[in-house]
């Protein structure tokens, strides 16, 4: 949000705004991903179509809901580790509870949502309360849940939910013209998003960043940071959790599933200009970086790099990206500082953008 | 990062930085290179070159034709009991073992992280049980090394030191790497029961697997051969790079869809089934796929939901024998074959150590028959294993068994 | 001084851990009627300190300067693969083999600092790139084992001084060295500085760089150490040997397990010791016991949390009394005037917590940026006066 607000103030003429955009590091990662899109059209001209590019957002949701999750922990200031485990404990659940029975499909649901939130509550609170680093707490939950699920279904789910349960990652409304299906997947990302957006402007969104920025300013102004950090935590389990439904739904119940999703979701979330250490990135940011790793998957898929190297250009891609973005903010911090005291105003932040090192340099 | 704001070096420092930058980016470059200059290669030159196409490096001509061969041959040994089969068995000598009282197997596991190893391990625990009633063996000590190759070789240290085991039963997580600790459990001169991955000794007693990856991948690209015509795009999803099991699968299957003509394009999935989808979606995209191979059943259901999903017909597909992928097939009666990587050997190895004990003779290399599970055994595989959870192998061998079926459909993992 | 007294307690609290840990364990081993201090058991405690011991000791060095290094893994697997083939069965080629091994991964280890200073992207994005790239790199052009390692390099990890085994005496060597160095050189003074506040580090004349750089190569060179030692136990280079172990995660844990802050500035070699005896007593136990492999993890992960839960909350109150020079004094000088005035503006703010509203009232305090820089240097400097403990 702050970011959009400063350019506005910034730019003059219509063409120099567009750069501007284009450079600053989240202009640059939307480029990315439109660079990205047109390759994929460019080699697949099938994809453009509004079907395909339906079902591409369908697949992209779940990594999109768990980096917009993510997003709440990052700015706030933490980690959250532990998201792929939950996402593997709630498809396993649903996997395990659910089997062929229609009418459990709602109890599940409600249990897998309780499952989400005390396991944000208990990240969240051992992170605010007993102090202990957020990275170290979820590292030790994603242990802890991985496990307890493993041994609790023995490694192995009864079977696939019912189709009333998978329907929700797998279905969609059907018959529709020009889009033919609509994935149900498509609305729960669009419902989350606004949902996201919504809180994110509300204090709550503001305090979030604010906390991520200078947790004991905030403090000392008033908000209550434990309580703030574990909602965080919450949203991020919830958001896991969501993901875990729509990729029961989508690829079916396997412990693998989730595997590593924590690191793809901080990936995107870093990829779309949040900022590791908190207090600076937003909501969109965080959805289009989950957009432009999958595009970039995607885009792999279509060409005919070696399977091998994926990682080894998803790596110097996120290294690439983070540089950029450093090096551009380095740069406009060096502007006059009075355009920085501006920025932070219109944007209706209270606190520095940056760290407290840049803080203390002002 | 903070920097210095003095701002007349400002530009100065911008100009140094960003050529840093560039120079580091190059340095991470120059490094990926760093590793194959020629210091390196010379060395590993005498090992093989590693430069060619990577399936070369696992195929082995010789194994290839021994294992092509012992695919057709009827295995010896009871019929009702596949564990107990072995394939072209040369017996071994067991006499300096045979003594008598209930002994204590020391077992070092690889893992159980995957639904095939528990499945397995299961199964072990059911016969161990048996064994326990009939004295055979008082107990059963084991060490799960949760696929860490170092581990394992601290497990088997430590049974060496401090389990006074009457003969090691392991399960290699890879092969080079355990080979020195299972030489010297040997040097123990107790009986040494190898089986899964093997090693590169062969002091062990008896080492006990099904025939192998090659006749995987014959079975299963010879499948799809015969059912695609020349120039049809196969999609080949495989787990993992560098595991010798699941790299000699596809080894084989590779030769086999080159000679034959058939398109194919491999990817790895990690068994995932969302990056399974991912990948068979896109292909789907891409143009039309006539068939799936796979080097292991886990994800394979959604490998034919991509297909439904995008509204085309299925392909000619080969899966594992998960019972999800063999009641997927079923209820799509699409053309598929379930390759099977025989699940019933995780019995054999503690019913060799009963013979060992017993100095009856044993080969010195067990293996099992692995006939794949073709249309007309579908329904039966199906019908016996009613019940069972989805990640559950339906050549598990353990119908005769107390536990059955409860066991098993429950997961009751120790 | 007292900041010295609270060190020693960081750190003598994680021994008093791993004694409390020892003796669950020589309990619960004694039901089952086998001996925890048997020399085999012993050894297999050791052992399993070696590997994750070299890996956590170049942890700590970037933990201290604030970073992270998650690419650890790739680098072993890298390195036991560059020795193994080196060496290829040759007694002649394990010196250069060993030479081989900490140039190339210290390149890695440069490189990794030099993403992390110059071009300013956070270590745990910058280290989980470069490992993505050597992963990338590893899965390529290896298709599994490669190399063989002689039988004299084999001995390195193969034998020992009665169940002490050879590596183990190499590890601690290696932490007295880096201990000394992080107590007694510039190197480590400068180290402690970046990582505690690496703007006041600035103003007190330290160079930010080249400490983190070096902390960062020498994370890398350890975990060669440590690829060196997994090339010599199994006798081939691995691709996968380094993420077999998911070494990166659990050398971090085992750091903060042995008291380091997580933030940087403040930690100990002999408390990240500590920390991964702790893991590998417990890791020894469960195997003892036989526990079901998934519990394992249950256990892992519970005892991580628990663990440093007791650390951090004695590290708060210790650092209570001396908030004014706590490493985020300066931001709050320069932060809460803006922050105090444009709150109202946020919308309504919850009811103050009382409690961390008494913590930063100190600090809020008319204490300049200038003024308080000094503080903290010394303050900083007494820590790893402390550390030596």
């Amino acid at each position: 949000m702050n970011s959009s607000a400063a350019q506005t103030h910034l730019g003059d003429g219509g063409l120099r705004r567009l750069l501007e955009r284009a450079a600053d590091p989240r202009g640059a990662v939307v480029v990315l991903l439109i660079v990205l899109l047109i390759a994929i059209v460019v080699l697949n001209p099938g994809f453009a179509e509004p079907g395909a590019l339906m079902r591409f957002i369908q697949r992209v949701s779940p990594v999109a809901i768990v980096a917009i999750g993510q997003y709440f922990v990052i700015v706030s200031g933490e980690f959250d580790l532990s998201m792929g485990a939950v996402v593997t404990a709630q498809v396993m659940t649903a996997g395990h509870l659910i089997g062929e029975d229609d009418s459990k499909t709602v109890p599940v649901l409600l249990l897998m949502l309780v499952i989400g939130i005390v396991v944000g509550i208990v990240n969240g609170l051992a992170t605010t309360l007993l102090k202990v680093p957020s990275f170290i707490v979820t590292l030790g939950t994603m242990l802890v849940i991985h496990g307890a699920v493993m041994w609790w279904t023995g490694g192995a789910a009864t079977g696939n939910p019912a189709e009333s349960f998978r329907r929700l990652g797998r279905g969609g409304i059907e018959g529709l013209p020009i889009l033919g299906l609509l994935p149900y997947a498509v609305l729960i990302l669009l419902a989350v998003i606004v949902f996201a957006v919504w809180i994110s402007r509300r204090p709550y969104g503001r305090i979030v960043v604010a906390i991520g920025d200078n947790a004991q300013a905030v403090a000392f102004a008033g908000a209550n940071v434990w309580r703030t950090k574990t909602f965080a935590f919450v949203l991020s389990s919830l958001a896991a959790t969501v993901a875990g439904v729509l990729l029961a739904g989508y690829a079916g119940v396997h412990p693998s599933v989730g595997q590593g999703y924590e690191f793809t979701a901080i990936t995107a979330v870093v990829l779309g200009g949040v900022v590791l250490g908190g207090g600076r990135g937003t909501v969109l940011g965080a959805l289009i970086g989950a957009f432009t790793l999958e595009s970039l998957f995607t885009l792999l898929n279509f060409t005919s790099v070696p399977a091998t190297m994926r990682d080894a250009i998803q790596g110097a891609i996120i290294i690439a990206a983070v540089a950029y973005s450093g090096v551009i903010f380095a740069k406009k911090r060096k502007r006059p500082s009075t355009s920085a005291d501006t920025t932070s105003a219109g944007a209706a932040s209270p606190i520095q953008l940056t760290g407290g090192d840049d803080a203390a340099r002002k | 990062m903070p920097h210095g704001n003095d701002k007349g070096e400002d530009i100065m420092r911008r100009g140094l930085r960003s050529a840093i930058g560039i120079a580091s980016a190059a340095a991470l470059i120059a490094l990926a290179g760093c590793t194959t200059d020629p210091s390196v290669e010379p060395a590993a030159e005498g090992d093989g070159a590693q430069e060619e196409a990577p399936s070369e490096d696992w195929f082995d001509q010789e194994v290839y034709d021994q294992q092509f061969k012992q695919r057709e041959v009827v295995p010896e040994g009871p019929d009702d009991k596949p564990y107990l089969q072995m394939i072209n068995p040369e017996m071994g000598d067991t006499s300096e073992f045979k003594s008598d009282g209930g002994k204590k197997m020391c077992f070092a596991n690889a893992s159980i992280s995957n639904p095939w190893r528990q499945t397995g391990w299961i199964t072990m625990n059911e016969q161990l049980k048996e064994l326990k009633q009939d004295g055979v063996i008082t107990e059963m000590e084991t060490r799960d090394a949760q696929d860490n190759d170092d581990t394992q070789i601290a497990d088997i240290d430590y049974f060496i030191a401090e389990g006074n085991c009457d003969g090691f039963i392991i399960s290699p997580n890879s092969t080079a790497a355990i080979t020195p600790a299972v030489e010297r459990a040997c040097k123990t001169d107790k009986p040494v029961i190898v089986f899964d991955r093997g090693v590169e000794t062969d002091c062990a007693v008896t080492f006990i697997h099904p025939i192998g990856g090659f006749a995987w991948g014959i079975d299963t690209s010879q499948f799809l051969i015969d059912n695609l015509s020349k120039g049809d795009k196969v999609v080949a999803l495989r787990i993992l790079p560098g595991v010798d099991v699941l790299e000699q699968r596809w080894a084989a299957a590779d030769k086999l869809f080159d000679e034959a003509g058939i398109d194919v394009v491999d990817y790895f999935t990690e068994g995932d089934p969302a990056e399974i989808k991912k990948v068979v979606s896109d292909e789907l995209a891409k143009g039309d796929v006539q068939g799936i191979w796979m080097d292991a059943g886990d994800g394979a259901v959604s490998a034919i939901e991509a297909f439904e999903d995008a509204g085309k017909d299925y392909p000619v597909m080969t899966g594992e024998d998960e019972l999800s992928f063999l009641r997927k097939w079923k209820d799509t009666e699409m053309t598929a074959l379930a390759p099977v990587y025989t699940n019933f050997q995780w019995r054999t190895p503690l019913l060799a150590a009963e013979k060992i004990f017993k100095g009856q003779e044993v080969p010195t290399e067990w293996v099992l028959p692995q006939s794949p599970i073709t249309a007309e055994d579908l329904d039966e595989y199906l019908d016996r294993n009613k019940g069972m959870p989805d990640g559950h192998y339906a050549k598990f061998g353990g119908e005769d068994m107390a536990g059955f079926p409860q066991v098993w459909q429950d997961r009751v993992i120790p | 001084m007292s900041a010295y007294l609270r060190r020693l307690d960081t750190t003598a609290l994680v021994y008093l851990a791993l004694i409390g840990v020892l003796i669950i364990g020589a309990v619960l081993v004694a039901t089952t009627g086998r001996n925890f201090f048997s020399p085999g058991n012993i050894r297999d405690i050791l052992t399993g300190m070696s590997v994750l011991g070299f890996v956590a000791i170049g942890q700590t060095l970037v933990i201290l300067g604030a970073s992270l290094d998650l690419s650890v893994p790739y680098v072993m697997s890298l390195a036991s693969l560059v020795a193994a083939q080196t060496m290829n069965g040759s007694d002649a080629m394990v010196v250069p083999a060993v030479l081989l091994t900490l140039v190339v991964t210290a390149c890695i280890g440069l490189a990794n600092g030099l993403i992390v200073t110059v071009l300013g992207v956070h270590g745990f994005v910058a280290t989980l790139g470069v490992g993505l790239i050597l992963k990338g790199y590893l899965d390529t052009n290896y298709q599994g084992t490669e190399g063989s390692v002689p039988w004299s390099f084999q001995l390195f990890g193969a034998t020992g001084v009665g169940p002490v085994p050879i590596s183990t005496i190499v590890m601690l060597a290696l932490a007295g060295l880096v201990a000394f160095l992080l107590v007694r050189t510039r190197f480590g003074h400068h180290l402690f500085a970046v990582g505690g506040n690496s703007e006041v580090a600035r103003l007190s004349g330290v160079r930010q760089r080249l400490p983190l750089i070096g902390a960062h190569i020498g994370s890398s060179v350890c975990a060669g150490l440590a690829g060196l030692l997994l090339a010599s136990r199994l006798g081939v280079g691995s691709p996968t040997v380094g993420s077999q172990g998911s070494y990166d995660l659990l050398s971090i844990a085992a750091v903060v397990l042995g008291g380091t802050v997580l933030m940087g500035g403040r930690g100990s070699i002999w408390g990240t010791i500590g920390g991964v005896a702790i893991f590998a007593v417990l890791d020894n136990l469960m195997s003892v016991m036989q526990f079901n492999p998934f519990l394992k993890d249950v256990i892992r992960g519970l005892v991580i949390i628990i663990a440093v839960a007791l650390y951090a909350r004695r590290r708060v109150i210790a650092r209570r009394i001396r908030f004014a020079d706590s490493p985020t004094g300066p931001n709050i000088a320069a932060g809460a005037v803006p922050a105090a005035k444009s709150v109202p503006a946020v919308g309504p703010v919850s009811a103050a917590d009382p409690e961390s509203a008494a913590e930063s009232a100190p600090a809020a305090g008319p204490a300049s940026t200038a003024e308080s820089a000094p503080a903290d240097a010394d303050g900083v400097r007494s820590d790893h006066e402390g550390s030596r403990g």
